[in-house]
């Protein structure tokens, strides 16, 4: 277990490493358009630091607040405060700072820079809804990913690629109404190598949502199989998991009011703004969770 | 300088890195089973803290359990006084079977179960036995993982060099976990 931390490191670092390159390209992109492609991988890049280092510091604030999370203390939440106190021991880690949700929807999340620095937060319809070693189990879960440090990639790449796609769609969009067509005017004459470079840039701009996704996806899905295992390690007691997931899947049709794109990724399980969105089959293609039914399969198995 | 010479300066490297490498991940280790094992201290004295509590609310309400009081608190203060590790291990058995006892009892009492008091001590005993179980499971996992250091090679070669021992495991009875525990919500 603590040797796939380690791994789990260099992958963090792999991953942001890629978000950033990500980002990069499709400055370059859009500055053979404006006429520098150096500038605008430039450009880019500095983006790229400023929302890191923003998002090293202050992304947990920035989720806590936008799920509307209150800080709780241990006379108002004993059994939460109590289980994450004992989880935490045994995971070897300092404890993390408590949050409830005031949400209907059973759902929780972590998130923070490092074990030093980290949240959990949970809904107030997880803490009605679940037994003690239930929750056990779900905030298993959720200190595997602190200890693996997957809060700090999630929060990372959840800023860098929202900021590639948002830039690549926007200029994609202004582009296809004729934004750019004063300047490309311009450049007419600049003949076949001019096209091919032109070409190349569209081709990125174009893929850089869906790379975009890609990466997100590797940050996920397959992140989640293993704080499940690693969670059950944690409690001993890979049941209580399953349970807690079987209530949660239960419960899907109770929408949340906070949930966005941008955090989906964060929760235990991913949150629906409307009953029964995710369910379709291109949806599913999108989902930044495994299906909750492969999930509880694999954690019967242990 | 001839070639068999940085041969053998950067196989000396390369071995002095390996060495420090085994080195650090040793001190690391033995600095987890070490703080492995204040906590299992912490908890365990939470627990010592909880009981007189615990017995004084229950007292008032089951007057006719006289005996199971007095073997609850002669087990906490064996279980403090004991000096060998097997002793105190014991005591500390007794003192999980007497709790679980008392609050088994406390299910004949109606009035004693809507004692807040009393729901609040529940959760906080139930909270301490399983930091204590945890505590020990994380005691345990790194001794073992220090353990399999100082008995495999070349770990070993550093282990002795630099005189790291390996560790006592922590063996107490296990509380029983399962789903179908009495639940207070809140």
């Amino acid at each position: 277990m603590y040797e796939q931390i380690a791994s789990n490191k260099r992958k963090t670092v792999l991953l942001i490493v890629g978000a950033i390159v990500l980002l990069g390209a499709v400055g370059y992109a859009l500055g053979l358009w404006a006429g520098s492609g150096v500038y605008g991988l430039v450009g880019a890049v500095a983006l790229a630091i400023v929302l890191s280092l923003g998002s090293f510091f202050g992304g947990d604030r920035l989720v806590l607040a936008s799920t509307r999370a209150r800080e709780v203390t241990p006379q108002e939440q004993a059994r939460l405060h109590n289980i994450v106190e004992g989880l935490s021991i045994a995971a070897g880690i300092p404890k993390p700072r408590v949050y409830v949700i005031p949400e209907q929807a059973p759902n929780a999340f972590a998130t923070g820079r490092n074990p030093e620095h980290s949240s959990v937060a949970v809904t107030e319809g997880l803490l009605a809804t679940m037994n003690r070693v239930e929750l056990e189990g779900v905030i298993g879960h959720e200190l595997s990913h602190v200890v693996d440090r997957d809060i700090l990639v999630g929060t990372i790449v959840a800023t860098l690629v929202g900021a590639a796609v948002l830039i690549s769609e926007f200029f994609l969009r202004s582009w296809w109404w004729g934004g750019f067509r004063g300047r490309r005017g311009g450049d007419s004459g600049g003949g076949g190598a001019e096209a091919i470079v032109f070409a190349i840039g569209l081709v990125l701009l174009v893929l850089a949502p869906i790379i975009g996704q890609i990466i997100r996806f590797a940050v996920s899905r397959q992140r989640e199989f293993l704080a499940d295992a690693q969670g059950a390690l944690l409690t001993r007691y890979p049941p209580g998991l399953a349970s807690a997931l079987r209530k949660i899947g239960a419960a899907s049709g109770i929408p949340m009011h906070s949930a966005n794109n941008a955090t989906a990724h964060l929760w235990l399980n991913q949150p629906s703004r409307i009953q029964g969105e995710g369910t379709g089959p291109l949806e599913k293609l999108f989902n930044t969770h495994p299906p909750i039914e492969e999930r509880i399969r694999r954690l019967e198995e242990m | 300088m001839p070639t068999w010479l940085w041969i053998v300066v950067v196989l000396v490297a390369l071995l002095l890195l390996g060495g420090v490498w085994i080195y650090n991940r040793l001190v690391k280790l033995r600095a987890r089973v070490n703080n492995g094992w204040s906590q299992i201290d912490v908890q365990l004295r939470r627990r010592y803290d909880l009981i007189p509590n615990l017995v004084t609310t229950v007292q008032g309400y089951a007057t006719h359990e006289r005996e199971l009081f007095e073997h609850v608190t002669e087990a906490r203060s064996q279980a403090i006084e004991a000096n060998a590790v097997p002793d105190q291990a014991q005591a500390e058995n007794q003192i999980t079977r007497g709790v679980r006892q008392l609050f088994a009892v406390a299910e004949n009492y109606p009035d004693l179960k809507a004692n807040q008091n009393f729901l609040a001590l529940q959760e906080e005993l139930t909270g301490t036995e399983s930091k204590i179980a945890f505590a020990r499971q994380f005691y345990n996992d790194q001794v073992a993982l220090l353990n399999t250091l100082i008995g495999s090679f070349p770990s070993n070669v550093v282990a002795k060099a630099f005189g790291f021992g390996p560790r006592e495991f922590f063996d107490i009875e296990d509380p029983v976990r399962e789903p179908s525990q009495v639940e207070f919500p809140g």
